[in-house]
């Protein structure tokens, strides 16, 4: 009888404890996720980073003069093959801008190089659409496109961002 | 107690059997279907050349190709350096023709599809590309003279059925070249306007005849292949398709943290591109500055795309036309080489620098700066056990 006793109420001892040692495993693994968590974040290389450029097709003009808009010509982005894209200008009151005189650079800010190609403005084709030849993305990845933007009415300059 | 080690044991035992298995995020299957073979365009026609997809020019190309009477000493042709039996390549760290070269040999599957040729992209199609050996003193150390003639007493009739007839060669010079020596040069300056351009359209058709039978050299698929099919299909690989952990990490790396697959993009592993990855010089050798240099000479060449004897129309000369000129990345940098097939063919770069691919991770791995211009590639931590993981997936595409 006495041992009867004796061992539920070891039993019951060894029931709250083994509980508690749950818990405090439980707290230990939980702090241990934290603190592997805190390393990949802290020596994770910055391209690990999420970056999300900004990759609208429409923008305004670094100084407000113009709004442009870059698309590819044919509405896709293929990688490694020369393509044609449009920039549009137009003035803030939407009348296009026409005459502009369109210079291009750009690269990969990442990789610390400009682009493959040098594309060009080769043709107007009205309503403020200037054709841009020999654009050419090489790799998947954050591109800059720059312009530099000459016009009757002022210069001014645009950044268009292509992620691929 | 028991029952957490045991709970401990179970979760560990799952995330270790995780690895093993061919476990990829969507990204990078998407990545992955994007190297595999079959989704490599068919091969567009190339208008510069109208012989291009002619099979009587390709069969007279593959001729000229291996004939070592396409050279000066009567013993160099195309084959020499680009050994059918060895990937088109010759397995030197410096080709050796007439004489011995700065560069290695270019492996030939799938050059049709190059937009530049050579090293440093000095030639803008692969007719022009391959009249430059044929003159070159070190190579083939002919001149276009002596080949017009060769071809009329050689070929002659077989030559005009694909053609057209060939001009009247009386009063042309033996040998005359404007980049001979010196008295083939003077030679060629005391020919006609008339007589120089019969030369140079006979000279241009070897070089379509040839480039017409070089389109039909293509990669062929891999275990890589296979195994990016399977994954991609999701069916149980076959036939030794399945890869090993370590290919597998290989692979992970190759399209991750090692950042490989950022040049070495699509099926043919090439970006088409020029980069500086600091690859050392060759002490002995000329100064080579690769690209920078190669400009100049792909916009003074005859038989370049803007030039007199392109056939089609001048919407093809795109890359040509928007070149990059005088950009200080140019500077040392050399062509992006395909991958297939990289690792039977020893040494590597662009004049052999490295005789193993364990070499040529290092060398990523260190990025060590460029002796001139800038290296595009930066320092990496890899482990001995990722470096051959590297090794081991690169194998998977010359199986």
């Amino acid at each position: 009888m006495r041992s009867v006793r004796q061992n539920v109420v070891r039993r019951r001892g060894t029931g709250l404890a083994s509980l508690w040692r749950y818990l405090l495993a439980g707290l230990g693994l939980a702090a241990l996720l934290v603190g592997v968590l805190a390393v990949v974040y802290l020596t994770a290389p910055q391209s690990a980073q999420p970056i999300a450029p900004d990759v609208s097709r429409t923008k305004n003009t670094d100084n407000g003069l113009f709004v442009a808009s870059f698309a590819p010509e044919r509405g896709v982005v293929r990688q490694g093959e020369l393509q044609s894209w449009l920039l549009t200008l137009k003035t803030k009151a939407g009348a296009p801008v026409e005459g502009a005189a369109i210079t291009i650079s750009g690269g990969m800010p990442q990789h610390n190089h400009g682009l493959p190609t040098s594309p060009q403005a080769t043709d107007y084709l009205g309503d403020g659409r200037y054709r841009i030849e020999g654009v050419k993305f090489t790799m998947s990845g954050w591109w800059q496109l720059h312009f530099a933007i000459s016009a009757t009415a002022g210069s001014d300059t645009v950044l268009f961002n292509v992620v691929l | 107690m028991k029952r957490l080690l045991c709970f401990l044991a179970l979760t560990l035992a799952a995330i270790l059997a995780g690895c093993g298995k061919p476990d990829f995020s969507d990204a990078e299957k998407k990545t992955i279907a994007s190297l595999a073979l079959n989704t490599l365009p068919l091969l567009k026609p190339d208008t510069t050349n109208r012989f291009a997809d002619v099979p009587a020019a390709a069969a007279l190309g593959s001729t000229l190709f291996f004939d070592v009477g396409m050279s000066r000493d009567g013993a160099v042709s195309c084959s020499t350096c680009h050994k059918i039996d060895r990937q088109f390549q010759d397995d030197l760290p410096q080709a050796v023709g007439v004489g011995r070269t700065n560069r290695r040999t270019m492996p030939l599957a799938g050059v049709a599809r190059d937009p530049w040729f050579f090293w440093d992209g000095r030639r803008d199609s692969l007719w022009a590309q391959a009249l430059t050996p044929l003159e070159n003193p070190l190579e083939q150390a002919g001149n276009r003279a002596a080949y017009a003639h060769y071809i009329k007493a050689r070929f002659g009739e077989r030559f005009e059925r694909i053609f057209g007839p060939l001009p009247d060669f009386s009063g042309i010079p033996l040998n005359a070249s404007p980049l001979g020596t010196d008295a083939e040069k003077a030679a060629w300056n005391a020919m006609s306007d008339a007589q120089r351009d019969a030369v140079n359209r006979v000279y241009a058709n070897i070089g379509k005849a040839i480039a017409a039978f070089e389109r039909s050299i293509e990669p062929a698929q891999t275990r890589f292949d296979r195994f990016a099919l399977d994954l991609f299909t999701g069916a149980e690989p076959k036939d030794g398709a399945a890869f090993s952990r370590e290919e597998i990490l290989g692979l992970k790396l190759f399209i991750g943290k090692a950042n490989c697959v950022t040049c070495h993009n699509g099926p043919r592993f090439t970006d088409n591109g020029f980069h500086n990855t600091g690859v050392p010089p060759v002490a002995g050798l000329p100064p080579d500055r690769g690209r920078i240099d190669a400009v100049a000479q792909a916009e003074a060449d005859p038989f370049n795309c803007f030039g007199a004897y392109r056939d089609g129309d001048v919407s093809a000369c795109g890359e040509l036309r928007f070149m990059v000129k005088d950009a200080p990345e140019l500077i040392r940098a050399y062509k992006t080489p395909s991958l297939r097939g990289a690792a039977t063919r020893p040494p590597y770069m662009h004049a052999g620098q490295f005789s193993s691919l364990d070499e040529v991770v290092a060398h990523y791995a260190k990025a060590a700066p460029s002796v001139e211009g800038v290296s595009e590639i930066h320092p990496l931590q890899l482990s001995d056990r990722e470096r051959a993981a590297l090794v081991a997936f690169l194998k998977t595409l010359s199986e």
